[in-house]
């Protein structure tokens, strides 16, 4: 690897990174990568939703909070969307999601959304390859864990409605 | 890791695929892994987990140990979810307490280091266990589905598929947007390998379409907006103004001969420009359904509104309005078939071949007709100038297997060629010179013919043509076009001078073909075909249900392919007819009426109109019948009310805690 590692960081370090992809478009264009063999980095681990406007900003929330270094979102391209526009939903939440990350401090690097056609499967490769190499260079999250891995006070059962409201008005 | 006491027994299944995963992914390792995993009963490898012996397994140990869950490891849901929910089911278990992990397409065939493989496994089989302990049984709901179907594109792949479901007792519109059906086949004068006449096996299978009491034949009309689902579309097609009423219309030609232009004066489409019409017009003889067409763009009375209109005179029958103004159609359908098919490549692309420049260079398609004994010339091969070539030069690849304009091969080229030169041989007795790169005759008569037109005297040679000219070196070249192209079999350049140039012209998809995907919610490939389910064991069907693909408009291919293609796309419509019912996914969404506070932000974020608010009550409700099961509402409600069967919030964040606590 090229790039240089950040001063503390153990040389071996590799980013986890979860991808939340549609069913449609983007989860069929990262078989399509496996169908072609095309190699890339191992970091991403793939979590399908039937549509990108499924994607609640919480999830985005929950994978950095559970130990992801970077968050990967994959939807159709505009105008694309098997349920016509929900990738449109999924951007404005996204849009509003990078406003509050950046208010928290999170690298802008660390989540992105991608739109990837079901053809594209050379994008998967691209992107994936790219973004790991980013979050190399940025090191690992090191969030402030709030509590241990398996407690579930943050998640679901209980949504705290402040966040929610935010996701709702976009 | 802490575990509730009630969670249920589960199974965890690693897939070899044979060495596709094994190579890559250390399978007894991953079981080991697995086996530890809270909740799991049982933890097992096997080489093919989709046969029946894998299938076998998991159904036993449902019953013998107990299993309440399962996760197989294999290759993706897309491919095989279907089977092993089957597999469930059979064993006893409700198909929907299943969890699928994709370590083939996602794990082993893109990851070269084999121990970070092992671990991304590992990961993905962790995140299966945790959400499939959260997974809810399930029953899948039933709908109705109605017995038509649209089929748009009335070319060889559409008419064939349109007999095939009317025979079969079924309703079907056959929408086509030109004035007639039959596509590019009607052009053709043979067909190869056996040279058959082409309007000999097509027309009469046109009169059957526009005979048969099952099919009602919308020419020169166009599908405007699709709604719906598998079983239950509603189709809204364009007629466009022809000019004409179609049902008082004998196709007599009065109104041809009375129209005021005294001579045709206007490149006729169907000839390829060969040959000239007026503005009230058949495409061609057997034109079905076999009604005259007035075009906007040269008619006297459409474009500056001021004719003596004699066309209306001459009509006894009064079929002739030429006030008529688009009409809308809206029609159901259980079924959609596309085939609308291909568009050749238009060589000004390659300006070194001197098409549009020099006159005696034509594409493949204008010999087509010019060979057609019904064509512009009569079946002659002819010059410009009306004299018969002496010689004629046939380039492949014009616009296949170029990086600079399409890469792939259009599979049709060498055949026709072939069945070109033959044909240019037999009319003219020219000389023939086949430029080629490859020569790519698979199918069944094919090499034969290829050997047959090797005996026949045509001079094949191997290589690219670099440019063609009609700037002569020697004095034979005088007055010709003169080919030039290295000969790669003998490693020399030659120049050929030749009266007639042939463009063996691709095949591309057709311009429009993005939007045409977008209204039946479509893929397409990256050059631009529409995008087949899976290549090889779902040709026909697409990424939607109910809609399926046909002909060429899916990748190039010669008739006999895409008649078929066309007769497998039938089957699969009647197959769905034939059931009865289409099984709705149980993806949808509920609202929790007791946390619901009838905000209505989900009402807005419905595509499909499927939530409305129950007014009484203040809370909202899914109509389970229109909700598709995207999940956009659920992302969406400030309260937390909706849930998404199969994706909850619970099982989403199951899925993560799994991706991540473990590797």
């Amino acid at each position: 690897m090229s790039e240089q590692v950040p001063v503390g960081q153990p040389p071996d370090w590799e980013p986890r990174i979860v991808a939340f992809f549609c069913n449609w478009c983007t989860y069929t264009a990262s078989d399509l990568a496996g169908v072609s063999r095309m190699t890339y980095a191992p970091n991403t681990r793939v979590i399908r939703v039937m549509c990108s406007g499924r994607i609640d900003p919480q999830f985005v929330l929950m994978a950095l909070r559970q130990g992801a270094d970077g968050v990967l979102i994959g939807g159709c391209h505009p105008g694309d969307c098997h349920y016509q526009e929900g990738n449109y939903k999924c951007l404005r939440r996204f849009a509003m999601l990078k406003h509050y990350l950046a208010a928290m401090g999170i690298d802008d690097p660390r989540v992105r959304l991608e739109w990837i056609a079901a053809s594209e499967g050379d994008k998967v490769q691209r992107v994936t390859n790219d973004m790991v190499q980013r979050i190399k260079q940025l090191g690992p999250l090191k969030l402030e864990p709030v509590c241990q891995p398996g407690c579930r006070a943050m998640a679901g059962d209980q949504p705290s409605v402040g966040n929610r409201a935010v996701a709702a008005d976009i | 890791m802490s575990q509730s006491p009630a969670c249920p027994r589960i199974g965890v299944y690693v897939c070899h695929c044979g060495m596709n995963i094994a190579k890559q992914v250390a399978v007894e390792a991953v079981t080991e892994f697995a086996a530890r995993l809270p909740g799991v009963a049982v933890a097992r490898h096997y080489k093919f987990m989709c046969s029946d012996p894998g299938q076998e397994l998991i159904q036993q140990d449902i019953k013998e140990s107990g299993l309440e869950r399962v996760v197989v490891a294999s290759c993706s849901p897309l491919l095989h979810e279907a089977t092993f929910r089957k597999a469930c089911a059979a064993g006893g278990l409700n198909p929907f307490c299943f969890q699928m992990a994709n370590i083939r397409e996602q794990v082993a065939w893109v990851t070269a280091d084999k121990g970070r493989a092992t671990s991304k496994a590992k990961a993905l089989i962790a995140a299966a266990v945790e959400r499939v302990s959260r997974a809810q049984p399930l029953e899948r709901k039933r709908l109705a589905v109605g017995d038509k179907v649209v089929i748009v594109g009335g070319g060889i792949a559409g008419i064939h598929a349109a007999l095939t479901i009317a025979d079969a007792g079924k309703k079907v519109y056959l929408v086509e947007r030109e004035p007639t059906i039959g596509g590019h086949m009607a052009k053709f004068d043979k067909t190869f390998p056996t040279l058959d006449c082409a309007a000999c096996i097509l027309t009469p299978k046109m009169s059957s379409v526009k005979n048969h009491p099952n099919i009602e034949l919308m020419s020169y009309s166009e599908v405007e907006k699709v709604e719906g689902f598998a079983g239950n579309f509603k189709i809204t097609i364009q007629k466009k103004p022809r000019y004409v009423h179609e049902e008082l219309c004998v196709g007599c030609g009065e109104c041809v001969d009375a129209c005021v232009f005294p001579k045709a004066k206007f490149p006729s489409e169907f000839d390829e420009g060969l040959a000239l019409r007026k503005p009230v017009y058949m495409p061609f003889p057997q034109a079905t359904p076999a009604v005259v067409v007035i075009d906007p763009n040269t008619c006297l009375q459409l474009t500056k509104g001021k004719c003596k209109q004699k066309c209306v005179e001459a009509c006894q029958r009064g079929a002739i309005d030429l006030k008529q103004e688009p009409e809308q159609v809206e029609v159901e359908a259980a079924a959609v078939i596309v085939a609308t098919g291909f568009k050749t490549f238009d060589p000004r692309g390659l300006p070194q071949y001197g098409y549009g420049r020099y006159g005696n260079v034509y594409t493949s398609l204008e010999v087509e007709r010019m060979v057609n004994a019904s064509g512009p010339t009569g079946g002659e091969v002819v010059l410009k100038d009306g004299a018969k070539p002496r010689s004629v030069a046939i380039i492949h690849c014009v616009g296949s297997r170029d990086k600079k304009t399409h890469p792939w091969c259009s599979r049709v080229c060498c055949m026709y060629s072939l069945k070109l030169a033959h044909l240019v041989k037999e009319r003219s007795g020219a000389d023939v010179f086949s430029f080629y790169i490859d020569m790519r005759t698979p199918g069944k008569g094919y090499e034969e013919f290829y050997d047959r037109l090797l005996e026949e005297g045509v001079h094949f040679i191997r290589g690219r043509v670099s440019h063609i000219t009609d700037w002569a070196m020697t004095k034979a070249e005088e007055g010709k076009l003169v080919v030039s192209a290295e000969d790669s079999l003998i490693g020399v350049t030659r120049r050929i001078p030749v009266d007639m140039v042939i463009l063996s012209v691709g095949l591309e998809p057709q311009p429009d073909a993005q939007e045409v995907r977008k209204k039946f919610n479509i893929s397409c490939s990256q050059e631009g075909w529409f995008l087949e389910r899976h290549p090889k064991l779902a040709p026909v069907a697409t990424f939607t249900d109910g809609v399926w693909i046909a002909g060429a408009c899916q990748g190039p291919k010669d008739i006999p392919d895409t008649v078929a293609q066309a007769g497998a796309a039938a089957s699969e419509a009647l197959a769905l007819i034939d059931k009865g019912y289409v099984e709705i996914e149980p993806n949808t969404a509920e609202v929790d009426p007791e946390a619901c506070s009838g905000c209505k932000t989900c009402l807005g974020m419905c595509p499909y109109h499927a939530i409305r608010r129950d007014e009484e009550k203040g809370v909202a409700v899914v109509n389970e019948a229109l909700c598709k099961g995207c999940g956009t509402c659920v992302a969406a409600c400030p309260s937390g009310a909706i849930s998404q069967h199969m994706f909850t919030d619970d099982e989403i964040y199951q899925e993560l805690e799994g991706i991540l606590s473990y590797v």
